[in-house]
């Protein structure tokens, strides 16, 4: 009994299963021909790519001995969707922490707006660097506490508790360096400060990985692609730095209880020989599960010990500054060696007075700078700005004066290859027209004597005395000598000459010279080599800043140093003396008894 | 015995070797597929009892044996048979229910030994012969309602003992035995009214909470009522063509809605809903009224499919949240899109997305999805299988699959068509309609168009219960077609 009608209902059958058929396979199209969205979260699912860390780069001092250095540190992870049905007291015990911290860490880890990448599937950081030998106690109970690992990274140890500034330190990468970088990853370690920061691609090397498969579970189930796309890491470069660690631990003895910086440089290159900004503290405290802390702490202090002084301090040169006055008035023909300015107890004109302390008067250049006579660089000034034989206005001088202080180094950042370098304050034309109404060489007076609006920071003071030693060229400051397979950039080898010429500067020497043989360095005095000096005391709304700015020898300079002592009251007061036991220890290799009788005098006064 | 010699001898000459060759490829593909679902990585032996791959092996092999000896059975042998077959295998459904362990929460497998079998996959055949036997009568036509309801009892009857062994997905199977009703007879009606119901129901749960601008009105209620509006209409068209005023009726239904729809867009914002299902209302009392002037069943079966539309959004409603069970429910809304899960009940579909679209067009390669291979799919190598094939063999070896089985399944329709009797046929759309129903369903479900309901893609999925069951139900039939040309002579 064959129906018609009946039998063609077999291509409504066959439509549909046509129709099922031909649907799937536009879905199918859909999903396999269209973007790599599922190809990139399957690659997301199955492949994990374990990061090798590469070991950072060794720092060692310019005499090869050895500042910072690795050491691995062990991190307590847990997952916490494993983490159940654990002994918590035995872990407690075993992690030295009470309950209640126990129960609150886990609430901290779990809290998202704590912890914004928390997830129960990963692990998650329970307790950062724990030391060895509490990781040997754990390591014994570890697989009974389901859900804890431990992970092992390498930090940061120092040999020496000084040099805090220049080192810098070490932590976990933030959000923002993240976004920077696509180097970084979460939990990767960045520099943070100092040298770690400012040389963090020399000295982090490159990560390694190796690729994995990883199976819904978690677990590993092998190399992808055999590991043909594995890669070692390279390790970091070592640095030596231009310190030598033993004056920078004298440095921060001496300015023990004091606030200030020492910058010590070598002329002939540019190294820094020391750097100390006061007051300071232990690297060592950046490190481990008290760094927090430490930093919360040293954050309140009001003397903010993190701030590097050398070089993020400004300060008014305050007398430091005369040398480059007396050698631009030189250069710009104002005066000659033998002008002659007369000083009667200070500088005065009309109804103003800069003080000054009892000499000879009328004075010449060299024991003006001897005697720091604040009357001559007020008249040298004042005739610089008002000569218009050579600048058509006031505004034209200035800003030849300003061409001066800059060519020498101030105003600008030097380019130390640190961060958070200040440029200081060197006031041009500009800047006096638009915060004074009307003003002349008389309303900006006090910019001879290194006041005013004048700031320079202690390495732009240093890096002065290494041009004065140089006789009129400095080379960039800089704290990196070399880098084990690398250099270091050109223009921390870069020459910069002065707009003086270099036969003025002798006539300046002289006067350093005769500043510590009869004048106000006379502290500096050694039987030993020739020291030039040059004092500051700076007003400053309370007690003067003391400071110093020197070389040495004479000839052939190895050091130029700058000190720079808030508070300190006059230059010969602890400038002097502290810039002379720098020089003495580097040169001499050593202090001779009674320095280190000064020396131990000078670590026991602190300036409150 | 020397005829049955002969006869099987003849049987060879006259068997379908491209339905045979159809099913040695597919079969030959899905234990590929089952490597590559299985493979571990930690133990590449693919060819080991300890490995799902080699037990396949071990099942291919036997429904090889079972292939030959049911080449051997005569047809003759079913058709005294099929009552005996059907009434124990629904005692068999019946032990089940009281002797199989738990397991996953369903009690529908019975441990032999070291393997497990699972009746429900057996009993589609005994239903297939059962009903074929019973309509390969004289005079039997579906358009007898007793008739019909005794073939649909059939049908229902193995369902309910399935659903009772808690194997909801192997029991919706039973559904496809409608489509053989269609093909003998059944009015296309019931399969209208079917998919009706599943449009009310898809479109009713995905928009239930959805309002439309500015109107206290959820979309998937207008929708619904709009739908069950014209499905009626197209009904009324259809079968009241001669009544008087149908065209006036419907149109003045239509006319009300829209007012009504603009004056609450525009004028008063109320509840639309309350005017459709009253113009509802009225296009059943016109049925209504035409079945008291004609007293012709069908206007009465009119307004009951108008009546259960209309209500049907409210049903819908009442069965997804008060009868479905929560696990259903939740892939219910998953699939619709309505929950984002992905990392519970959404996590399947999701994983078998992910598996499917990184294969790209041509895959990547056998034993290299790193998907299925590191068990991010869960049931990969049973009812998820479709995934290795799409990571693995990419847009090509997923499309060839579909393809072939879409030449199988047609392959199986030209047989059926050309049996001789009403057992052939009604066999053979039945092992047709089973086809399209599991490829449907499974293959819909790994590409995320259909709930997941677990049933396996026959051939490829892992398992020996399903891999014999289909062989089972094929190689009957080629065996009963086989013999077409015997019985003419």
């Amino acid at each position: 009994m064959k129906d018609v009608n009946l039998e063609n209902r077999k291509f409504v059958i066959a439509s549909i299963a046509l129709v099922v058929v031909v649907g799937y396979i536009f879905r199918l199209a859909y999903l396999q021909l269209g973007s790599n969205e599922y190809e990139d979260k399957a690659k997301h699912n199955a492949i994990y790519n374990k990061v090798l860390f590469p070991s950072r780069g060794a720092i060692y001092d310019r005499n090869g001995k050895l500042l910072v250095y690795n050491e691995p540190a062990y991190d307590v992870m847990v997952i916490t969707r494993e983490a159940k049905d654990i002994d918590t007291l035995e872990l407690c015990k075993a992690l030295n922490m009470t309950r209640e911290q126990f129960d609150l860490r886990m609430e901290e880890i779990k809290d998202t707006r704590k912890n914004p990448a928390y997830s129960s599937y990963s692990q998650q950081l329970f307790i950062p660097q724990i030391s060895a030998s509490d990781y040997s106690v754990l390591q014994e109970k570890l697989f009974r506490f389901k859900g804890f690992y431990v992970r092992e990274r390498n930090v940061r140890q120092y040999k020496y508790p000084n040099a805090a500034h220049i080192l810098g330190d070490v932590a976990e990468v933030s959000q923002f360096d993240i976004e920077k970088d696509d180097y970084y990853n979460a939990g990767d370690f960045i520099g943070k400060q100092g040298v770690e920061r400012s040389y963090e691609k020399e000295l982090r090397g490159t990560k390694g990985v190796e690729v994995l498969l990883r199976d819904a579970r978690g677990k590993i189930q092998g190399r992808y692609q055999n590991g043909e796309l594995d890669s070692l890491p390279h390790p970091g470069k070592d640095i030596t730095l231009s310190i030598d660690i033993e004056l920078q631990a004298l440095g921060e003895r001496l300015m023990q209880g004091k606030r200030g910086s020492i910058v010590a440089i070598e002329p002939s290159t540019g190294e820094i020989l020391c750097m100390v900004s006061a007051p300071t503290y232990s690297p060592k405290d950046l490190v481990g599960k008290d760094r927090g802390k430490h930093i919360m702490q040293m954050v309140k202090n009001p003397s903010r010990p993190m701030l590097n002084r050398a070089i993020s301090g400004t300060y008014p040169p305050g007398s430091t500054f005369k040398p480059g006055q007396a050698l631009t008035f030189l250069q710009e023909h104002i005066v000659t060696p033998g002008t002659p300015f007369p000083c009667t107890g200070g500088f005065r004109y009309r109804n103003l007075k800069v003080g000054c302390h009892s000499h000879p008067s009328p004075i010449t250049m060299q024991p003006a700078i001897a005697t720091s006579c604040n009357g001559y660089f007020c008249w040298g000034l004042y005739h610089m700005f008002n000569n218009r034989s050579r600048y058509a206005t006031t505004q034209e001088a200035m800003t030849t004066w300003k061409d001066y202080m800059v060519s020498m180094g101030f105003g600008y950042r030097l380019g130390v290859d640190l961060p958070g370098e200040a440029r200081g304050m060197i006031p041009n034309a500009d800047y006096y027209d638009k915060h004074l109404k009307r003003w002349n060489a008389l309303t900006v007076i006090s910019i001879s004597i290194g006041q005013g609006e004048v700031t320079l920071t202690p390495l732009q003071i240093a890096n002065q005395g290494a041009t004065i030693a140089n006789r009129g060229h400095y080379i960039t400051p800089h704290i990196v000598k070399s880098i084990k397979g690398g250099t270091i950039a050109d223009s921390l080898k870069a020459v910069h000459h002065t707009k003086v010429d270099p036969a003025y500067y002798e006539y300046i020497v002289g006067g350093m010279r005769s500043a510590v043989l009869s004048g106000t360095c006379s502290g500096a005095k050694n039987p030993w080599y020739e020291v030039c000096g040059k004092t500051g005391t700076a007003q400053n709304r309370g007690h003067d800043h003391s400071a110093f700015m020197g070389f040495a020898p004479r000839n052939n300079p190895q050091i130029a140093v700058a000190v720079y002592v808030e508070n300190g009251g006059f230059g010969a007061a602890f400038g002097v003396p502290i810039g002379a036991l720098i020089m003495e220890q580097y040169i001499r290799g050593e202090l001779s008894p009674d320095s280190r009788v000064r020396a131990a005098n000078i670590q026991a006064r602190s300036i409150n | 015995m020397y005829q049955n010699y002969q006869s099987n001898k003849g049987i060879f000459s006259s068997l379908d070797w491209i339905t045979i060759g159809l099913y040695v490829i597919l079969i030959i593909w899905g234990w590929f597929s089952v490597c590559g679902a299985s493979y571990d990585v930690s133990n590449p032996n693919v060819f080991g009892f300890e490995s799902n791959s080699g037990k396949q092996l071990v099942w291919v092999g036997t429904s090889m044996l079972l292939a030959g000896a049911l080449l051997m059975i005569e047809k003759r042998f079913y058709y005294n048979a099929s009552t005996f077959i059907y009434v124990v295998m629904m005692m068999l459904l019946v032990l089940t229910i009281f002797i199989a362990p738990d397991t996953k929460g369903s009690r529908s497998w019975i441990p032999l030994g070291p393997v497990k079998l699972q009746p429900a996959e057996f009993a589609k055949f005994s239903v297939a012969l059962a009903i074929g036997k019973y309509m390969d009568r004289y005079g039997f036509t579906l358009s007898n309602m007793k008739e019909f309801s005794k073939v649909v009892a059939m049908i229902l009857l193995p369902m309910v003992l399935i659903i009772a062994q808690k194997e909801t997905g192997t029991a919706l199977v039973y559904l496809a035995f409608f489509l053989v009703l269609y093909r003998e007879g059944m009015t296309g009606n019931v399969l209208f009214a079917g998919f009706a119901f599943v449009v009310y129901f898809v479109v009713g749960i995905k928009y239930e909470a959805d309002l439309i601008t500015d109107m206290p009105v959820s979309v998937g209620e207008f929708t619904v009522l709009w739908l069950a509006y014209i499905f009626t209409a197209i009904l009324m068209l259809r079968y009241q063509r001669k009544c008087p005023y149908v065209v006036h009726t419907i149109v003045i239904g239509i006319a009300i809605n829209l007012l009504a729809y603009l004056f609450s867009a525009y004028v008063i914002p109320f509840n639309v809903c309350i005017v459709q299902i009253i113009v509802n209302i009225g296009l059943m009392c016109y049925c209504a009224s035409q079945y008291l002037y004609e007293r012709h069943p069908r206007h009465i079966l009119i307004m009951l499919f108008a009546l259960s539309s209309t209500i049907t959004f409210f049903a819908c409603d009442y069965v997804f949240n008060n009868i479905l069970r929560d696990h259903q429910r939740v892939r219910i809304e998953v699939l619709l899109g309505k929950k984002e899960d992905i990392r519970g009940a959404g996590y399947n579909v999701n994983q078998a997305k992910i598996a499917i679209g990184s294969g790209g067009f041509a895959g990547k390669g056998f034993l290299k999805g790193t998907q299925t291979k590191l068990r991010y799919v869960p049931e990969q190598d049973t009812d998820f299988i479709f995934c290795t094939v799409g990571e693995e063999e990419g847009f090509i070896g997923s499309a060839g699959v579909l393809l072939f089985y879409l030449a199988f399944i047609w392959r199986l329709i030209v047989l059926a068509e050309r049996q001789p009797d009403t057992l052939g046929r009604v066999y053979g759309y039945s092992l047709v309609s089973i086809f399209i129903f599991h490829l449907f369903v499974n293959v819909g479900m790994v590409l995320g168009l259909t709930p997941v309901i677990g049933i396996p893609l026959p051939f490829f999925s892992y398992g020996g219960s399903s891999l014999w069951g289909f062989t089972l139900l094929l190689f009957i039939f080629l065996r009963m077609d086989a013999e077409r040309n015997l019985k003419n002579k």
